[in-house]
C-alpha cells in the first residue's frame, strides 16, 4: 500500500484537523465524538440537515457543510458508520429550534446507528427525521437484500434539501421534499479497479487489468457482474441504459414518527423515467478517474439523452462521493420540475460546492 | 452460576481474542462484506478493558450496559448497534444481580438474542450473526431443562454454536452488504456469526 498518510489509526483526526485548517470561514470540527459543523450554528427557526457515513467518499458528507447545505456532518472510520453519539452530539449542536432532518444512506449500518441517533434526539427533546437515500439500481432485489443502497443521489438531496432549509421549509415540507428527491434518482456505478482501506492495507477486492465491476457500491461491495474492460462509450451506454430501463420499483422503509416516538412502515415506489423528463445529469468520480474521463462519460452521456428525448437542465461532473482511491465512476439521473431546478440553483457556500455566493 | 468475577474474566478474554482475531475476522469480510469487521470489534472491545475496572464491584447489569455503551459509541457500522443492543438487553435482564443462575443465564442470552433480531430484523437463514446465536441460545435453555450444569450447558451451546456458524458458509445473505453479492456469498463463513460464536466459545473457556 501506497498512501499519503501518518499511521492508518489517525487518517480520520488527521483530515478532519487539515479540513478545520483549511476552511475555518465555513466549518468547526468537533473531536471525539466527531462531527463538521456549520460555523454559524444554529441558526435560529432553520431545520438543521444533518448527515453522516464512513469516511472515505469525501467531500461527501464533510465537504457539503456550510451554507444552503448540511449544517453538520458526522464522519464514521474509513467505511465505517458513524455511531450514535456523534449524530446526537451534532444535533444539539446545530438544532436551531426547528427540528433536525437526518438523510441516512441506505446500509444497514448508517440505518441501525442513525435509528439509535433519532431514539437518543428523541429523548432529548429534539424533533428528528430520518430520510434514507436509496437510490442505486444495480440493487435489483429489496425482499432479499438489505434494498437499494444509498449512492448519488445523496449529493443531490443535500443541495436541494439544505436550499430548502435555507428558504425555511418546516421539517415535514423537509422530509417530504427529500423523500421527493430519493424517489426521483437514480444511479449506477462501475468499478476499473478496488480501492484499499488504510487499516487493511491491501486491496479490498481483486479485479485484474482486464475486468471491471458493473454496479459497484462506493465501499467496494460488488455489483451486478464482472465483465472484460470495455471503451468510455460501451460502459457509460450500460449504466445510463440500466437507469432509463428501470421500472417502477417499491419497497418498504423504516421511518421514524416525532410525534409518537415509534417506527413507521412507509412503502415507496419510484417512478420510471418517461420522455420528455427534464434531468439533472450527475457524472461522479469514485476518487481515482480523472476529470478528464468523466466528460468522456459525460460527452456520451448527453448523446443518449437526446436521443431518448430526456432533457439535461442541470448536470453536475466531478468527484462527489468517492470510495477513497477506486477508479471508476457513478452515473446519476435525477428527475427534475421547477421547485428542484429552483433549488438546485439556490446559493450555496461548502468547501466542495459553491456558487451564487 | 456463573459469578461476576467471571464475567469480568470473560470480558477481558473476549478481548485478548477479538485482538488475536482481527486480521481473520478482517479477512472473512473482505470475501462478502468491506473488511472491517474485525478491526472495528477490536477498536470496540480495546474500548471496554479500561472501563471494566471502575465497574467490575457493581452488579452484572452494569457491567454489561457499560460494555454495551461503549460498543455503541466504538464499533460502528452494522457491528456496534446490533452488537450495542445484545449487551444492553442482557444487562437489562440480569440487572442488579452479583451472580447468574442457569436460568439468568438463559433470561440474558434470550434478551440478547431478542434484542438482535429486534435491531436488525433479521431471520434465521440470512447469513447474518444471528444464526449462530439464536440457536446457541435454545441448545443452552434445552440443556438447562434437561438438568445439565452450567459448564455443560454452555458446552451444549458452544457445540450448537460450531456447527451452525458451519451452516452459514452455503447461505446467501439476506442482510447487510454481504446481500449484494447475491448468490455469490455463498461459499463463505459469516463473519458477524463467527464472532458471536469466538464470544460464546471464550464464555465457555473463561469458566
Amino acid at each position: 500500500m501506497k498512501k499519503l498518510i501518518n499511521k492508518p489509526d489517525d487518517v480520520v483526526r488527521e483530515s478532519l484537523e487539515g479540513m478545520a485548517a483549511a476552511h475555518p470561514d465555513l466549518i468547526k470540527v468537533h473531536l471525539d465524538p466527531h462531527f463538521i459543523y456549520r460555523v454559524d450554528a444554529p441558526i435560529q427557526n432553520k431545520v438543521a440537515l444533518i448527515s453522516g457515513g464512513g469516511s472515505g467518499h469525501e467531500p461527501m458528507h464533510g465537504g457539503f457543510v456550510g451554507v444552503g447545505m448540511l449544517d453538520a456532518a458526522c464522519p464514521g472510520e474509513v467505511f465505517t458508520s458513524p455511531t450514535p453519539d456523534q449524530m446526537l452530539e451534532a444535533a444539539k449542536m446545530v438544532n436551531g429550534g426547528a427540528g433536525v432532518l437526518n438523510i441516512v444512506k441506505n446500509y444497514s449500518g448508517d440505518v441501525m446507528n442513525f435509528e439509535m441517533a433519532a431514539e437518543l434526539a428523541h429523548s432529548e427533546g429534539i424533533r428528528v427525521l430520518n430520510i434514507l437515500i436509496d437510490d442505486d439500481i444495480a440493487v435489483k432485489d429489496s425482499l432479499y437484500t438489505q434494498g437499494r443502497r444509498g449512492v448519488g443521489t445523496t449529493v443531490l438531496a443535500e443541495k436541494i434539501c439544505g436550499a430548502a432549509a435555507q428558504e425555511r421549509y418546516d421539517l415535514n415540507q423537509l422530509a417530504n421534499l427529500c423523500r421527493k428527491v430519493n424517489i426521483n434518482g437514480r444511479s449506477m456505478g462501475v468499478a476499473l479497479t478496488s480501492c484499499t482501506v488504510p487499516a487493511k492495507g491491501s486491496p479490498t477486492f481483486e479485479l485484474s487489468d482486464h475486468e471491471i465491476e458493473v454496479g459497484i457500491g462506493i465501499h467496494g461491495e460488488p455489483g451486478r457482474q464482472r465483465m472484460p474492460l470495455k471503451s468510455a462509450d460501451e460502459i457509460t451506454e450500460m449504466l445510463v441504459n440500466s437507469i432509463i430501463e428501470d421500472s417502477a420499483y417499491t419497497r418498504t422503509v423504516r421511518e421514524w414518527d416525532a410525534d409518537k416516538g415509534e417506527w413507521l412502515e412507509v412503502e415507496l415506489t419510484d417512478p420510471p423515467l418517461q420522455s420528455g423528463d427534464r434531468i439533472l445529469a450527475f457524472v461522479n468520480s469514485m476518487g481515482g478517474t480523472p476529470l478528464s474521463e468523466l466528460y468522456i462519460v459525460y460527452r456520451k452521456l448527453v448523446q443518449i439523452c437526446e436521443n431518448k428525448g430526456l432533457h439535461i437542465v442541470r448536470n453536475l461532473v466531478g468527484p462527489y462521493i468517492t470510495s477513497l482511491d477506486m477508479q471508476g465512476c457513478s452515473i446519476t439521473i435525477l428527475k427534475m420540475d421547477d421547485e428542484l431546478i429552483r433549488l438546485w440553483d439556490a446559493p450555496v457556500k461548502t468547501p466542495a460546492l459553491r456558487w451564487g455566493l | 452460576m456463573v459469578t461476576k468475577e467471571q464475567i469480568v474474566q470473560w470480558l477481558q478474554a473476549v478481548a485478548v481474542v477479538l485482538e488475536q482475531n482481527k486480521d481473520y475476522l478482517t479477512e472473512l469480510d473482505a470475501a462478502i462484506g468491506d473488511a472491517d469487521h474485525g478491526i472495528n470489534m477490536n477498536r470496540g472491545f480495546q474500548k471496554v478493558i479500561p472501563q471494566l475496572p471502575s465497574v467490575a464491584d457493581k452488579d452484572i447489569g452494569t457491567i454489561l450496559k457499560t460494555v454495551s455503551m461503549t460498543l455503541i459509541s466504538s464499533v460502528g457500522g452494522a457491528s456496534g448497534p446490533l452488537y450495542g443492543t445484545l449487551f444492553l438487553r442482557a444487562s437489562t435482564a440480569v440487572a442488579g444481580k452479583q451472580e447468574l443462575t442457569d436460568e439468568d443465564m438463559v433470561a440474558l442470552l434470550q434478551a440478547a438474542v431478542d434484542g438482535v433480531v429486534e435491531r436488525g430484523k433479521a431471520q434465521l437463514g440470512d447469513k447474518t450473526m444471528l444464526d449462530v446465536l439464536s440457536p446457541a441460545s435454545d441448545a443452552f435453555k434445552q440443556a438447562v431443562a434437561d438438568g445439565a450444569s452450567t459448564a455443560e450447558a454452555l458446552q451444549k451451546a458452544v457445540a450448537t454454536a460450531e456447527e451452525v456458524l458451519n451452516n452459514t458458509i452455503p447461505m446467501v445473505a439476506r442482510k447487510g452488504r454481504a446481500s449484494y453479492l447475491g448468490d455469490r456469498s455463498a461459499g463463505h463463513q459469516d463473519p458477524g456469526a463467527t464472532s458471536a460464536y469466538l464470544i460464546l466459545k471464550t464464555l465457555l473457556e473463561t469458566l
